[in-house]
């Protein structure tokens, strides 16, 4: 990877933690509304993850999916930002046409299968498009991002299980932040180092890797991305990171320390890349500066502008999408 | 035309549909080399392999959800759960999710998935084997639920349950999978939509779903023998409803009884009848009369059994007093 590839990932990153940012600050404007859960300080894992993977080709690509801190993954996949910010704001352009919301995203043109809110439930969801992947012999691959949280449920357990029984090319990617909302993982959860719930229990390989480095996570990603596209088996991948706001908007963090926020912050992601990038002569300081001004220029006339502007869904259009607005009388009627 | 078991007409569905659609999966516990436990997948692990026919791990929510996942890129995974008790379980992927995913993806994503379950009595399956949770999937938004009655509506509406592009329940009886009934021989689809009117009457409307329309049909005769003439209209669907049919032949009889095998409390009666209520109730000559099983988890002791559920008898006595004789 040379140096303007690794100049595109800081962009990205940046880009991402300042589309949160602009998140943030449309839901105290109220531009928002529901709950917002924002992915800043974890950019390493989505976006090195999916660099690593076949993704922003279109349908031809790997599946991605997630649970409801999903903003980033999408972009990452290649869902449009300003049908994303869109979505946020409840307009009819949204991703998702309004009517997900910031949990929901959903961009089947860039394979890009959904955001979830509940805990847990991606796991078998992953495992079913890995298995459609491998019916139709495509090479396609899935790969499921979810948090530490979420190894607790009974659909981890139950998934990782078939997952191995029928060799599904399935990579999941433990995001292990620490906290399960607001519970610390040494209060919540037995075996802290997740990797190690999923070798000899369900026989899968797995392994466990600093999550803010993204050199380290693009490394890491790539071995196991290969192996399961090549061994079509699944693997499971922990990335050891931090998220910086709270769980949702609604979080005033008061289960841990500034000492231990700040901690992590030295490690940021997008320092320790733009830090690297400027030791090695690719940049300067100057050009980050000028690299943020203009995604915050292309948020505001691009992305922003494209929501508040965007229409909101016709009430009357209220029963669409229920059921197949389209059906075929063959199969569904009326009885003659 | 030839003379088919329920469990017959399912199982050739799923050939028919599998030889047709290479994307058309089953999934479930013990369906390939058990053959499943009505049967319902008889040879069909041997024509198709484990690819297709597969066997899963009791992980009902989970295995449902990986039939989900696959469904949304195209695949038509017909899913069996033992027993309806047991899909409980698998609430989480088949309400959370098989049924929002469409609308929440604003109509981008679709699950046309197929599940099917036995939901009714059995024979002393106790509590925990005796659910009957149509009520329950009746009432969510974003899932199709049939009930088919016997053979040409098991055959029929599983095809067109496959290639709908909607999520469909389809609730099977354990006390009809011997049900026989003679069935064309060539392919044919019956539409998930839509009640019909099963037999003809002036007198009395008796409504059914799966089994109940049976109690109906047996109960009509015995009105027969009293010179009452009663209709009876097999509801089909239990989501989407068919309340026109329902209204039409309310407005002919004038008189009408709901008979179903689930608990009354928020039953399927209690929805029938509020349609009624709302949409013909000046048509009606007499109080709507339901008939359901006792509000108790099924019991063990096969006297205590029969007295929780309802029979022909109790559909016979209901529609006595619906018309005013006791």
């Amino acid at each position: 990877m040379n140096d303007s590839d690794k100049i595109r990932l800081l962009r990205d990153m940046i880009f991402y933690r300042r589309f949160e940012d602009r998140c943030f600050e449309a839901y105290v404007e109220r531009k928002i509304g529901g709950f917002l859960h924002l992915y800043s300080g974890q950019e390493a894992v989505a976006t090195g993850v999916l660099e690593m993977a076949n993704v922003g080709v279109g349908e031809k690509g790997d599946y991605v999916i997630t649970g409801y801190r999903d903003h980033v993954h999408a972009l990452k996949a290649g869902a449009p930002a300003r049908e994303i910010m869109a979505e946020l704001y409840g307009k009819e352009t949204g991703s998702s046409r309004g009517r997900g919301g910031s949990m929901h995203i959903f961009d089947p043109t860039a394979n890009f299968m959904g955001g979830y809110a509940l805990v847990g439930q991606p796991f078998p969801l992953a495992a079913g498009l890995a298995l459609g992947c491998k019916h139709k012999k495509t090479n396609q691959i899935a790969i499921c991002f979810l948090g530490d949280g979420a190894n607790n449920q009974g659909t981890f357990h139950e998934t990782l299980n078939m997952a191995s029984v029928w060799n599904l090319p399935v990579l999941f990617v433990c995001e292990n932040n620490g906290y399960a909302i607001g519970t610390h993982i040494d209060r919540s959860t037995a075996q802290t180092d997740q990797y190690k719930r999923v070798d000899t229990a369900y026989n899968i390989k797995s392994s466990q890797h600093d999550g803010m480095d993204i050199d380290i996570v693009m490394e890491e990603a790539k071995k196991a991305v290969d192996y399961v596209r090549n061994e079509q088996k699944p693997y499971f991948i922990e990335f050891m990171t931090y998220r910086y706001r709270g769980h949702s908007m609604s979080d005033a963090k008061g289960y841990r320390t500034k000492e231990e926020e700040a901690e992590w912050e030295k490690r940021d992601p997008i320092k320790i890349l733009s830090d690297r990038l400027i030791k090695s002569g690719a940049l300067k300081q100057a050009d980050i500066k000028k690299m943020e001004n203009e995604i915050h220029d292309e948020i505001e006339n691009d992305v922003i502008k494209f929501a508040e502007e965007s229409p909101e869904p016709d009430v009357a259009d209220l029963n669409k999408y229920v059921l197949d607005d389209n059906p075929d009388p063959r199969w569904i009627g009326p009885l003659k | 035309m030839a003379e088919t078991a329920y469990w017959e007409a399912i199982q050739r569905a799923h050939d028919e549909e599998m030889t047709n659609d290479p994307l058309v999966i089953a999934m479930g516990e013990d369906i390939g080399v058990a053959g499943g436990t009505y049967k319902a997948t008889a040879g069909l692990y041997d024509k198709y392999g484990a690819e297709r026919i597969i066997d899963c791990p009791i992980s009902e929510n989970s295995y449902t959800g990986i039939g989900i996942g696959a469904s949304m890129i195209g695949m038509r995974p017909i899913i069996e759960i033992m027993s309806i008790n047991f899909a409980l379980l698998a609430l989480d992927t088949l309400v959370n999710a098989a049924a929002k995913i469409r609308y929440m993806s604003g109509g981008r994503v679709s699950c046309p998935i197929v599940m099917r379950t036995p939901g009714g009595t059995a024979h002393q399956l106790a509590a925990q084997h005796s659910a009957r949770l149509a009520r329950m999937f009746m009432s969510t938004s974003g899932l199709r639920v049939v009930t088919p009655r016997g053979p040409l509506d098991a055959y029929g509406m599983l095809k067109s349950a496959v290639r709908s592009n909607d999520p469909v329940i389809i609730i099977e009886h354990e006390r009809m999978y011997n049900l026989k009934e003679d069935i064309p021989e060539e392919e044919y689809f019956r539409p998930l939509e839509g009640a019909e009117v099963v037999r003809q009457g002036e007198d009395i409307t008796l409504i059914g779903y799966n089994f109940s329309v049976h109690l109906c049909l047996e109960a009509a005769k015995k009105l027969e023998a009293d010179g009452v003439s009663a209709e009876v209209v097999d509801l089909r669907s239990l989501k989407p409803i068919d309340r026109e049919t329902i209204r039409r032949s309310v407005e002919k009889t004038h008189r009408v009884l709901v008979a179903e095998e689930d608990e009354a409390p928020v039953g399927v009666g209690s929805e029938i009848i509020t349609g009624i209520m709302e949409d013909c109730f000046f048509a009606l000559d007499s109080q709507p009369v339901r008939i359901h099983a006792a509000d108790v988890p099924v019991p063990y002791n096969h006297k205590l059994e029969q007295a929780a559920i309802p029979d022909v008898d109790d559909v016979y006595q209901g529609a006595l007093k619906a018309l005013g004789k006791i």
